[in-house]
Order: C-alpha cells, then sequence, then structure tokens
C-alpha cells in the first residue's frame, strides 16, 4: 500500500509510514520535476495540446528526440520563420532523458524504502526516525557526495557527448543538411550502408584502415625494439657515465611531441627542407625529393613516418626496459654463467624472457595509442601524399586523422560518427581482450 | 634512481677487478660506444638544428643552420611583438593549470572512493568507467564540438579545460584506484578506530601517502594542454583564444615557410620547460607509466 502510493506521488507512502522527514525529501523532487515541467511549458495557452508549442523541458525534450523537429525555417511575407533547430531538440531531448533515468534513481529508491520500511515494521522492527535513517546511511552517502562533483562533469562532458555521437551516426546531419537552415532526419543505418556499399567509400575505409593496422604494428614493433636494444647496450658494464648517455636518449620523450613532430616536417620539407637538400648537395639524388608530397611514391612518406616515430617513441621503452633490467638479480645471471651460457644466450633465456613478461600489457597499450597516433601523422605529414582513389584521404592517413578531416573540413557529421563508432568497436575489442588477460578486471 | 646508482656502482667495481681489460673487450667497448654516439646524434641533431634555427638571421627555412654564424635574438623579440605568442602562452597556461588542479583532486577522491569505500553501483561505476577510457578522447571531442556549436558555447577557455578535465578523469581515476588498492589499508582501519572521520583519514593518511600518482597525474595533466591540438583545434576560434600549439602550427603552415624562424623560437620557449622537468621527474613518470599499464 505504501509503496503503491509512493509510485503515484514520492513521498506519501512515507508519510503513510509515518516518517515526515523522508517524506518531505522525495516530494521535494517530485514537486522539482512536476514543477520544472510545468514551468519551462506553455500549459494554460487553451488550445489544443501539441509537444513542440506547449511541451516543457521533458515533453517537449522526448518529442525533439523522436521527431528531430517537424516545421523547417521557412520564408514568409513577415521573414524567416523560426524553424527547428534538429540538433538542439535532440541534444535538449538527451539531456531531459539523462535527468530523467537520474529521476527514476530516486523513484525506486522510494518506492523500495516505502515498502520496505512497512515490511520491516510489520515484521517487528522498531521505529525509525529520518535522523536515524540519514546517520545509518551516512558512510555510503559519503561516497556518493565526494563522487558526485566527477559524475556531473562525466556525464555532460563525456556520456552526453558519446551519446550524442552515437545518435548522430544515425542521422542525415552533414554539410549539406545544415540546422537551423533545414530539418535533420533519423535515417537508420543508411550511413553504414553507404561506407560499406558504395565504392570509392569502402576503398577508402578499407585502404585506411589496412594501412593504420600496419602502421600500429610496425610502430609498436620498432620502438619497442630499438628502445630494447638501447636499454641492453646502457646497461652493459663496459659504459661510461651510463646516465649522462641515458639522459641524452630520453630527450626525444621529454620534448613535447608537437614540437619535434614539426621540426621533422620541416627538415623533410621537400621544396625547402635541409634533408632534401643535402642528398642533392652530397649528390646521392639529382633532385630534390617531395617526401609527403609526391603521390607517385606514398611508401617513402610512410616509411619516413615510421621513422620519425621510431625516434619519438623508442626512449619511452628504453626507460622502461631500463627499469626492469635493474630489477633483474645478478644471480641469475651468475647461475648462466656457471653453465656456460655466453651473452647472447644469457639475453635470449634470461633478460628477454623477465623483459617480455612486465611489458607486454604496455605493448597492447601502446599498440591502442598508435593506432589513434593522430599527433605524429597530422603533424608530419597531413595525411600527404594525395590518393585519388580516397575520398578525403590521402595515403598516410590513419583512420583518426581522416576522421579529423571528414568532419573539420569537410563537415561530414553523420559519416564521421559512423567512423567514430568503428574506431571504438576495433579499440574496445582489443583493449577488452588485455584487460581480461590482466588481473585488474578479477579484482574489481 | 637509486636503482641506477647502484648500477653504476657495481659497474665501478667490476671495472675495478680486472685491471687490464683483455683486447677482445676493448674493441667490443669501442663499438659499444661508437653505437652510442651514432645514436646519439640521431637523437640530437634535430633538436640542434631547431634551436640553430631560433638564432639564425633571417626568417626562410632555407636560412636554418644548426650553428648559425651570426647569431641573432630577433625572433625571439619578435615573436613577443609581431604574433600573439605571449597571449597564446598565457593562454596555455591557464588551461594547464585548471586542468592540473582539477584532474588532481577529483582523480584522487574518486580514486580514493572507489578503492576503500563498499557502497552500491561501485562495481557499475567501475566498469563504466573502465569502457569510457577505452573511447579515445578524440571521439568524444568532434560531439562536444558539435554540441558547443548549436548552444554557443564554443571559443572558452574554461570550457576547454572542463572538457579536458572529464576527458582525462576516467584514466586517472583508474590510476589512482590502483595506486591506493596497494597502500596498507591497517593504517586507514587503526585511524577509524581512533574515531576519525572518512574525510580526516583521506586528508590526513591517505593523500600524502598518494604523493607520487598525484606527482604523475600533475604532470602529465599540466603538460598535455601545451601539446594537444584536437581539442583546441575543436573548440577554440577567435584568434585572441589560441593555444600554443595551435598558433605554432599556424605559423608552420604556410607554404613558403617565411616565418620559420619565428616559428622555431616559439617552439624552443614552449619545449624547453617542459623537456626540463619531464628530465627532472622521470622517474615519477616512467613508473608512473608502467603502473597504467598493468591495471589496464
Amino acid at each position: 500500500m505504501p509503496g503503491l502510493a509512493s509510485a503515484l506521488v514520492w513521498g506519501s507512502g512515507q508519510l503513510l509510514n509515518r516518517q515526515a522527514g523522508k517524506a518531505a525529501f522525495f516530494f521535494a523532487f517530485y514537486a522539482a520535476l512536476i514543477g520544472w515541467e510545468v514551468g519551462s511549458g506553455n500549459y494554460y495557452a487553451g488550445m489544443d495540446f501539441t509537444p513542440r508549442s506547449n511541451g516543457g523541458f521533458f515533453v517537449k525534450g522526448l518529442w525533439g528526440l523522436f521527431t528531430l523537429g517537424t516545421q523547417p525555417r521557412q520564408m514568409t511575407v513577415t521573414g524567416l520563420t523560426e524553424g527547428d533547430n534538429s540538433i538542439v531538440l535532440m541534444a535538449n531531448g538527451l539531456i531531459a532523458l539523462l535527468t530523467l533515468a537520474l529521476m527514476a534513481v530516486v523513484w525506486i529508491w522510494n518506492i523500495r524504502d516505502a515498502v520496505g520500511y512497512r515490511r520491516r515494521l510489520e515484521a517487528g522492527a522498531p521505529r525509525e526516525t529520518t535522523r536515524q535513517y540519514l546517520r545509518r546511511i551516512w558512510d555510503g552517502a559519503f561516497a556518493y557526495i565526494v563522487l558526485s562533483p566527477g559524475l556531473v562533469l562525466i556525464v555532460f562532458m563525456s556520456v552526453l557527448p558519446v551519446l550524442f555521437g552515437i545518435l548522430v551516426a544515425f542521422t542525415d546531419y552533414n554539410r549539406d543538411n545544415l540546422p537551423p537552415k533545414n530539418l535533420v532526419h533519423w535515417v537508420g543505418f543508411e550511413n553504414f550502408a553507404t561506407i560499406f556499399a558504395v565504392p570509392s567509400w569502402t576503398a577508402t575505409f578499407i585502404g585506411v584502415l589496412g594501412w593504420t593496422f600496419v602502421w600500429a604494428i610496425l610502430a609498436t614493433a620498432t620502438t619497442y625494439a630499438a628502445g630494447f636494444l638501447q636499454a641492453v647496450l646502457l646497461a652493459n658494464r663496459k659504459v661510461k657515465y651510463p646516465r649522462v648517455w641515458r639522459s641524452v636518449f630520453l630527450l626525444p620523450w621529454a620534448v613535447p611531441g608537437i614540437v619535434s613532430a614539426l621540426v621533422f616536417r620541416s627538415m623533410f620539407n621537400g621544396q625547402f627542407g635541409p634533408i632534401s637538400q643535402w642528398l642533392v648537395d652530397v649528390g646521392l639524388t639529382d633532385e630534390r625529393i617531395y617526401w609527403f608530397t609526391d603521390p607517385s611514391h606514398p611508401n617513402l612518406a610512410r616509411a619516413v613516418a615510421l621513422l620519425v616515430n621510431l625516434w619519438l617513441g623508442f626512449p619511452f621503452f628504453m626507460a622502461l626496459v631500463g627499469g626492469v633490467l635493474t630489477n633483474i638479480p645478478d644471480s641469475y645471471y651468475e647461475a648462466a654463467r656457471m653453465d656456460g651460457a655466453g651473452p647472447l644466450q644469457q639475453l635470449r633465456h634470461i633478460t628477454f624472457p623477465v623483459v617480455h613478461r612486465t611489458v607486454s600489457p604496455l605493448l597492447i597499450l601502446a599498440f591502442v595509442s598508435n593506432f589513434n597516433n593522430f599527433g605524429v601523422i597530422y603533424f608530419l605529414t597531413q595525411g600527404g601524399p594525395d590518393n585519388a582513389d580516397y575520398r578525403f584521404a590521402g595515403s598516410t592517413d590513419l583512420l583518426i586523422t581522416w576522421l579529423f578531416n571528414l568532419t573539420l573540413d569537410n563537415r561530414l557529421y553523420n559519416i564521421g560518427a559512423v567512423m567514430s563508432m568503428l574506431i571504438f568497436v576495433i579499440v574496445g575489442t582489443i583493449s577488452v581482450w588485455n584487460l581480461n588477460r590482466s588481473k585488474a578486471i578479477r579484482e574489481l | 634512481m637509486t636503482a641506477t646508482l647502484e648500477a653504476t656502482g657495481r659497474a665501478r667495481a667490476a671495472r675495478k677487478r680486472r685491471h687490464r681489460p683483455p683486447r677482445g673487450e676493448r674493441v667490443a667497448s669501442a663499438f659499444l660506444h661508437l653505437e652510442l654516439l651514432v645514436v646519439a646524434v640521431i637523437v640530437v641533431f634535430p633538436l640542434m638544428w631547431i634551436v640553430g634555427a631560433s638564432f639564425s638571421p633571417g626568417t626562410g627555412l632555407a636560412n636554418a643552420s644548426p650553428i648559425p654564424e651570426d647569431a641573432t635574438l630577433d625572433h625571439y623579440v619578435s615573436l613577443f611583438t609581431e604574433t600573439d605568442y605571449g597571449r597564446w602562452y598565457l593562454n596555455s597556461l591557464y588551461v594547464a593549470t585548471l586542468n592540473m588542479v582539477g584532474s588532481v583532486v577529483l582523480s584522487a577522491l574518486c580514486g580514493y572512493v572507489f578503492s576503500r569505500i563498499k557502497f552500491r553501483g561501485r562495481k557499475a561505476g567501475l566498469l563504466g568507467i573502465l569502457i569510457l577510457q577505452m573511447f579515445p578522447t578524440f571521439l568524444t571531442a568532434i560531439a562536444v564540438y558539435m554540441l558547443f556549436l548549436n548552444f554557443g558555447l564554443l571559443d572558452s577557455l574554461t570550457g576547454l579545460a572542463l572538457v579536458s578535465i572529464a576527458a582525462a578523469l576516467p584514466y586517472n581515476t583508474w590510476l589512482m584506484k590502483g595506486y591506493t588498492d596497494n597502500l596498507p589499508a591497517s593504517l586507514d582501519e587503526a585511524a577509524a578506530i581512533d574515531g576519525a572521520s572518512r574525510w580526516t583519514i583521506f586528508m590526513k593518511i591517505v593523500l600524502p601517502l598518494m604523493r607520487p600518482m598525484l606527482t604523475f597525474v600533475a604532470i602529465t595533466q599540466f603538460t598535455m594542454p601545451w601539446m594537444d591540438f584536437i581539442l583546441p583545434a575543436l573548440l577554440l576560434q577567435s584568434p585572441e583564444k589560441q593555444t600554443v600549439a595551435l598558433g605554432l602550427f599556424a605559423m608552420i603552415e604556410d607554404v613558403y615557410q617565411n616565418a620559420f624562424t619565428t616559428f622555431a623560437a616559439g617552439a624552443v620557449i614552449l619545449a624547453v620547460p617542459i623537456t626540463i622537468l619531464y628530465i627532472v621527474l622521470q622517474r615519477y613518470l616512467v613508473t608512473g607509466a608502467s603502473a597504467g599499464a598493468e591495471k589496464g
């Protein structure tokens, strides 16, 4: 009985249970919800009720989310009419939906509390005042209070945009159809169909995806191998001043990535850059090499990008592996020497397995970050050289830089949103697989 | 650091043991140092070139040389008199400071709560941030751009900082939680028996112990906005709201490379403080990064 009452009017069940404080608490949420809806709506206009003109924040929000607006902007004798802005409607609808979801949590809490308390009373439990109740739940509440600023920030700056991005993938929101001039419509899976059915899109997607994988694998493998080699060499007892060398080798890691990438971009500039000039001066090439802009040599641009990435990336692995090496006990090596193992055998059977076991989760992480390595490609080559077979992409473009071009330069928001989802699926699968192997998930 | 010291100590002891190394070892040692030298040259040359370029007379890329003959400070002067570099620098500093403070405070609080308090929704929350953390920040950035565009919120440095904090919060929370999990729980239990409130336990006991991870989050979140390009490129538009990264990129995008030496000066001013910070605090940064991998 109190449960039913609470379900209809929040807090009334608590009132029946004679817990006035709690009743007021829940009723305040109820009143705020109704007040917000009525206050922001237009319920006393006296005409036929339509969500578009009369609905408050929640009713109009949900209506907007479903229809994305019905009245386009029109030219009339009195000038431009105010049409519906589909994207604002969609965003407001999402905010309304998220707020309602949070309110639903309070609603369920309120019903369960009313039912549960009555049941305990009937079972003979003593009465509990609101004050006692608050004290009882304080420990749990501490967690929620402390988490709430972070939660609000994440809900509005991460969760909301993510949901919004997913929704855009199912609309026709792009440069040919921009609100507030035009209405945006739901188109279902049409954008996905476009990418997989229109040949030029499919070719670009497959081509860019393939290169992204090649890039991510080679970039991770080369930086790891070079970092490992440098770390092992530095750990050698014959090296003089190992700390000085180490600090020098760490420089590419310490210098901001954007600066290094832009510096390399200038060094490899075809027209004015010093490297092309030097090759001509020395006589190795007859004319200047256009490293990143010559469409007939896409693989040259790719190779140079990988080399630059090697320069940028090896110090991090060197530092990591170096840390692991100092923790391998000397006794391992001494035992190996007693058994007559040479330096190479020690490297292969002791150093490599120990290091690899520690570093392998980081390799997956490095793979994922190389997969989304916007900085190196965008700053170094800007996706170039041009590729005539691709749509809005060059030969060195990764999925992420292609996505950037689609969205910012070409305003194909819907195709961009589809791409985002595809990248998430790929990255998410790899990450989940990696997590499953680690202990973090089991310790949750 | 202590580990490195130990290693050098060991190396010195080893050298003392053998007074005259045999010939083969000397050759090996020479090759070893040759390799190190070659790598060092490859590492240092581009950096020297950009520093040299910033002192080179002339403006174009072709004028740049690693060791300029008649060095000049002109480009550093014109950077502040002819471009908005000073303003970009202050903008970046503002975003970086806000991002650092916000990230450290929020992730420390969230990490502590997730690690030490059992509450309903804890597991769901942890799984939720784990999934959010897999979303490359860039993907949310585009949606944030579309939202801000339609609500007229673009072009705000504070907005940019808030988006950056939110984007990094799941990962940082996860790091802090992982680190706090490894701190001995007996300390807080003892304090709780003595009647300390949860807040006191957090401020007086857990927070000081979290210091290495706090340092890690603080450095990474302070340096990130200086190098970040995507979010500011999407969210900032007016010339007086640009950050250093955006301004430098615009300078070098000019096809004729007419402002190259000025760009070089700007790049040096941006790079030097961050480089020093990284080299000095490398121990925290490397251990922090590997802790992140262990915890997912």
